[in-house]
């Protein structure tokens, strides 16, 4: 890769260590891909976790000084004062999510503890050149708003952000935007959690690839998409898609492939989204807890949730949880609709992931949830899938039948 | 025939040189699916499911799932003298790019022949990333 001065002064430490250190990982994945240079970003995502790989790079970089050149937000770790009130959580597992935490600080990261920083602490807008991790993330900045990452790691997003640039590959070069694969979509798509299952479906069927969806009838609102970005690019890698008409950078098929259109071609039909939803589910009756909010609900989500819990009581042997982001967690309590879920006996937490160690107290139980990707990773023994209004009538009846 | 040794080209994508017993996989590997105790697949429908992936030389088509868990899964792995010792993909990505640093594991990609025609399970591999070349000793038993 061709560097400038400024660059090479980066990498060979004149800038500081935790600087150099950043700028090592963005050279050897330049290298990689045979980048000639790097290109400046506006702003970054880093999916933080509050886990050891994590904590290993965040603390390199801020004991080394380093500081973020353009706004770079955060993944959710977990609320551990919150939980420390409330479960047991295995003392060095927290210490590792408190020095994260202490860690991204340090850096000058934006504290959003969010994994959907794109709706509201971390916006890019169209054509911006980013660097933004976590699964929802990446393919919804690409193909909703238009601006262009690639499918970053917490670490390169990070090492971005503190550098203030990236590497010339992949995503960043218009060629490789390009179509790889032709879904017709033959089912009517009704809810989000039809897209949920339709982003399972597609990352599954294709692993690495950007597909063009066609068959889509009606348009899809922000949580569907978001909640296809997150399936399609968990059960898959899943950078970018295009859905022609809806998603903003090809208005038609042959423009999505630019020009090159697929010979590959995958249909997906109804009974193809209800074997891939059977397949989730690995016990059916009694529920213990039901865990929403993976990816984190939005404020719609969190009125839809409120509404069906008005004047209602979960069952006593349920815990039930709402996963958010301090943001929206702020307004939905404004608006009512959190103390219409803790009247019903239910839980909003904010700053937490699903996949945390706050959550061990459920690991023999069964939980419900409407996110396969919850249940992908799930830190429990067996689990439920089902779309929201189901997960809200298990929760009252202590069951799902 | 058994012993035969095979030199192929590669493209080097993290450094380092690793040796071990080929462990080639078709479908895409996600980490953190594996017991970081004892690099056990766990995935129940993955096709290496129950194979153990520690110290091998794994050949497969790219990495998965989210780029959170995917580090941290061959972080673990390499913080317990688990990972395998150099790994051979077609499809290189940031994420794994990222793990591989981090666990300081060989990587390398752009094998002059279809790595899946050139080495099977159980084979011997030498992979010198510096050199960008890839050795195969056959078993073929």
């Amino acid at each position: 890769m061709n560097l400038t001065k400024e660059e090479e002064k980066m990498l060979n430490g004149e800038l500081g260590q935790g600087t150099k250190r950043a700028m090592e990982l963005l050279v050897a994945i330049g290298d990689a891909y045979d980048a000639e240079k790097m290109i400046p970003i506006s702003r970054a995502h880093a999916a933080s976790s509050g886990q050891e790989g994590d904590l290993y790079f965040v603390e390199l970089l801020a004991n080394g000084g380093a500081e973020c050149r353009v706004p770079t937000s955060t993944n959710p770790v977990y609320d551990i004062e919150f939980f420390h009130k409330l479960f047991e959580i295995p003392g060095d597992e927290a210490e590792v999510a408190r020095r994260v935490m202490e860690a991204y600080k340090k850096v000058g990261a934006i504290l959003s503890w969010s994994c959907l920083p794109y709706l509201t602490e971390n916006i890019p807008l169209f054509g911006e050149t980013v660097a933004f991790s976590e699964s929802s993330a990446t393919p919804y900045v690409n193909s909703v708003i238009g601006a262009t990452t690639n499918r970053e790691a917490a670490q390169s997003a990070l090492a971005a952000g503190v550098v203030g640039k990236t590497p010339r590959y992949g995503l960043h070069i218009k060629e490789n935007r390009k179509g790889t694969v032709l879904i017709k979509v033959e089912a009517t798509l009704r809810d989000s959690f039809d897209y949920t299952l339709l982003g399972q479906v597609v990352g599954e069927q294709i692993g690495y690839g950007i597909p063009v969806l066609t068959g889509i009838t009606r348009r899809p609102n922000t949580e569907e998409l978001i909640n296809f970005c997150a399936m399609s690019n968990t059960s898959g890698a899943v950078p970018m898609f295009y859905m022609p008409g809806f998603t903003v950078e090809a208005q038609t098929v042959e423009e999505a492939f630019q020009g090159d259109v697929s010979e590959d071609k995958i249909t997906v039909t109804r009974a193809e989204l209800k074997r891939s939803w059977e397949e989730m589910q690995t016990a059916s009756g009694r529920i213990d807890f039901v865990m929403l909010g993976c990816p984190h609900y939005t404020l719609k989500q969190m009125a839809e949730a409120a509404k069906l819990l008005e004047g209602k009581k979960i069952h006593s042997g349920v815990s039930f949880w709402i996963c958010t982001s301090a943001t929206t967690k702020a307004l939905a309590k404004r608006m009512g609709y959190v103390d219409t879920i803790e009247k019903a006996g239910g839980g909003v937490v904010v700053d937490t992931c699903i996949d945390e160690p706050c959550w061990t107290v459920y690991r023999d139980e069964v939980g419900m949830t409407d996110s396969p990707k919850c249940a992908y990773y799930r830190r429990f023994k067996d689990v439920v899938v089902a779309g929201l209004e189901d997960c809200v009538e298990a929760a009252i009846k202590g069951k799902y039948e | 025939m058994k012993g035969e040794e095979t030199r192929l080209k590669c493209h080097k994508i993290v450094g380092g040189c690793g040796e071990g017993e080929a462990l080639v996989s078709h479908e895409p590997i996600c980490f953190y699916l594996t017991d970081p105790r004892t690099g056990i697949v766990r995935e129940k429908t993955h096709e290496l499911a129950g194979k153990n992936l520690a110290n091998k030389v794994l050949v497969f088509p790219s990495g998965k799932a989210s780029s959170v868990v995917q580090i941290d899964g061959l972080f673990k792995l390499a913080s317990h003298k688990l990972a395998p010792k150099a790994m051979i993909v077609k499809d290189v990505e940031t994420v794994l790019i990222v793990s591989a640093v981090l666990a300081k594991v060989p990587l390398v990609d752009r094998l002059e022949k279809d790595p899946f025609e050139a080495i099977h399970t159980g084979d011997m591999v030498k992979v010198d990333a510096e050199k960008g070349i890839v050795t195969v000793r056959k078993n073929i038993s």
